[in-house]
């Protein structure tokens, strides 16, 4: 980024944190992590389980200590600062609703110990209530609501401070398919009326995706990549997120013949149309997405790569079909062809030879200069 | 067919406890409660006629004399009853703090606690409390230590007093206070601490708030298990408090024992047991009108 940049709301730098693992040892939860969340971002911490998201949301909303580095919060450093005077607040996974306390009391929370009077804690807490669409539901228990209800009530819980930031850890998780998908849009709506930040942490990459302006991949304590949902889709920097985002099948190998039409070639020998660029002898991992593959026309052009498989079968998606081939060197590969070029799929039989062809330079290449 | 089954199951299992309970529990209780209208014997036993002064005497009319006023066991029910909360207050405030801190402690320190705390059972009631008259008289442990260290000049007398009485009740019925403390503590949600903490209430605020009502179910327990053994304790200020700190129980005990008076001593239990269970249902009310969602 370049040009005056706007004051992060949070700001991560060289973060570490390590822990004693069970089985002895030493865990590296956060490896000299740095980041930062602008103002009205909806930015997600997107990562395999035990990859430290939790951790750096933990160290954020000052449950956990860091080793070493620091962590800012409105450009103030916040480190030995406790949580409850941090000005972040987050939604928990399992929702952490008071069980003794009605709706109304659990919302009202944070603004009653804050020592709000009790008129203006009643109006705000309405407010929030609607917000989140649970208007009437004050002196219901906790335990009378369903999975949804309560998390809708963490939610409105959390956002009745105004923090600066509004944490959450992957508090969908627990939602059915339908919900959660109805939720992902709510909370993306409710942060952009709110115009608060929201850090959300999920090792959901579609849920990422859907919802997200900026998203951080860790893996194994380290950032793999930060950007938008389409750079990370078309752009991944790395292989982790190339695999771990999306669908496609990817080709690890080196680049041969630099001249117009650089090729990549396998381990196994398969070789493999590339776009421009690279330099030869270059490691390189190539990432065909099932949308970048159609049946190849006769005498495909120069621009086009072409692969050679068998199509093993078709798995009707609703919207899409999807084919499912194999490659010479045994790999499976999906195709989703736009359906104008569904035609000549419908015509191959599974069992039989089909030729794939894509545009050399649709399919994202990661080249890991030597 | 599945419904008669488990009736028939259900039948199985509990026969054998509530023949037990029939016979020696509720058998000697409607004894108790038939004797404590009859008229003492002349010689202990009781003659069969109806007499409800047994009743009267415990407020202070001795056979229906009423220029005979002398409310000396009335004195002894509310000292008792004083006491008895007393004990419940000491308990838990020395157990909730304990308990905090044992649930905080990694899995086998806290099995190893736990241990310790019943440790005491295996050791006879009466040799340990022995053990706290020589620690509490004049001549005895506490005292001469404190007087070694130059901290008091003269022997502190506190054996034989109501000091005395309390130290060795709570010290006596803590487990019975830490026990379900410790249960209701452990099961704390800890994520529902860090929820209030990440809402602004500040620690004090946090055990107000969230830790207090979220184990009120344990403090109940323990204050209702702790009441009831302290009310008709004997053997404490048989031993703690000598003839000064008398209490219903040793009152109970005389009249079975010594004075001979059964339909006196029945009266006593009766009313012993109707001020507990007044109490007890009137703590519990309280405690679930605040509604505990668990």
């Amino acid at each position: 980024m370049t040009g005056a940049a706007p004051e992060p709301i949070a700001e991560v730098r060289e973060a570490v944190k390590r822990f004693p693992a069970p089985e002895g040892g030493v865990v590296t939860a956060l490896d000299n992590i740095s980041l930062e969340v602008q103002q009205g971002q909806f930015a997600t911490l997107l990562g395999p389980s035990g990859c430290g998201k939790t951790t750096l949301l933990r160290t954020i909303s000052g449950f956990e200590d860091l080793d070493s580095g620091e962590v800012r919060i409105g450009g103030i450093p916040v480190t030995g600062v406790p949580p409850y005077r941090r000005p972040v607040n987050t939604v928990f996974q399992n929702y952490a609703l008071f069980p003794h306390l009605p709706v109304s009391g659990n919302v009202g929370y944070g603004l009653e110990v804050a020592g709000v009077q009790r008129s203006e804690r009643d109006r705000r807490v309405g407010e929030a209530l609607e917000r989140v669409g649970l208007s009437g539901f004050h002196r219901r228990k906790p335990a009378q609501l369903s999975g949804g209800q309560q998390q809708r009530v963490a939610l409105a819980r959390a956002i009745i401070n105004q923090p600066k930031l509004l944490l959450l850890d992957e508090p969908l998780s627990a939602l059915d398919r339908n919900l959660r998908q109805s939720m992902q849009l709510e909370l993306k709506s409710l942060q952009h009326d709110l115009g608060i930040c929201f850090l959300f942490v999920t090792h959901d990459q579609e849920e990422a995706l859907t919802m997200s302006d900026q998203v951080i991949v860790l893996n194994q304590g380290k950032i793999e990549q930060v950007g938008p949902p389409e750079v990370l889709y078309h752009r991944p920097a790395t292989r982790f997120v190339a695999e771990f985002i999306g669908d496609g099948a990817l080709f690890h190998g080196k680049i041969q013949n630099t001249d117009a039409d650089p090729v990549l070639v396998t381990e196994d020998g398969l070789r493999i149309a590339v776009g421009t660029g690279p330099g030869v002898g270059d490691s390189a991992t190539l990432i065909i997405r099932p949308e970048h593959l159609s049946i190849a026309p006769e005498d495909p052009d120069d621009s086009m790569g072409v692969l050679d498989a068998v199509l093993e079968q078709m798995v009707f998606k609703g919207a899409t079909r999807q084919y499912v081939c194999r490659l010479a060197n045994g790999a499976a590969i999906s195709a989703t062809p736009p359906e104008a070029s569904e035609e000549a799929f419908i015509r191959v039989r599974p069992g039989e030879p089909v030729r794939l062809a894509y545009r050399r330079s649709k399919p994202h290449l990661i080249v890991e200069t030597n | 067919m599945a419904v008669k089954r488990d009736s028939r199951r259900l039948f199985a299992l509990l026969t054998p406890g509530t023949v037990f309970l029939g016979i020696f529990f509720l058998g000697p209780l409607a004894v108790m409660v038939v004797f404590s209208f009859l008229e003492p014997g002349l010689y202990g036993g009781v003659e069969w006629n109806f007499y409800h002064w047994n009743y009267g005497r415990i407020l202070g009319w001795a056979d229906g004399e009423w220029e005979d006023f002398d409310p000396v066991y009335a004195e002894i029910f509310f000292r008792s009853v004083r006491l008895a909360l007393t004990n419940v207050a000491i308990t838990l405030l020395i157990c909730y703090p304990a308990a905090l801190w044992v649930s905080g402690l990694s899995a086998r320190w806290r099995t190893f606690v736990v241990f310790i705390v019943t440790l005491p059972f295996f050791v006879s009631l009466v040799v340990r409390l022995f053990c706290w008259v020589l620690i509490l008289r004049p001549s005895g442990f506490l005292s001469s230590t404190l007087l070694g260290l130059g901290l008091i000049s003269e022997p502190i007398d506190i054996i034989y007093t109501e000091t005395a009485v309390l130290i060795g009740m709570a010290y006596i019925l803590l487990p019975f206070m830490f026990l379900p403390l410790y249960a209701s503590i452990e099961k704390l949600d800890h994520s529902l601490v860090e929820a209030s903490y990440d809402l602004g209430a500040n620690p004090y605020q946090t055990f107000l708030r969230v830790i207090l009502p979220s184990t009120l179910p344990g403090i109940a327990a323990g204050s209702v298990l702790v009441f009831i053994p302290s009310l008709g304790n004997f053997i404490v200020p048989d031993l703690l408090g000598g003839a000064k700190v008398l209490m219903i129980g040793n009152l109970v005990e005389q009249q079975f024992l010594s004075a001979r008076n059964w339909p006196f001593g029945s009266a006593l239990s009766v009313m012993i047991m109707l001020v507990m269970f007044l109490l007890i249902v009137i703590y519990l009310r309280r405690i679930g009108r605040s509604e505990i969602v668990r």
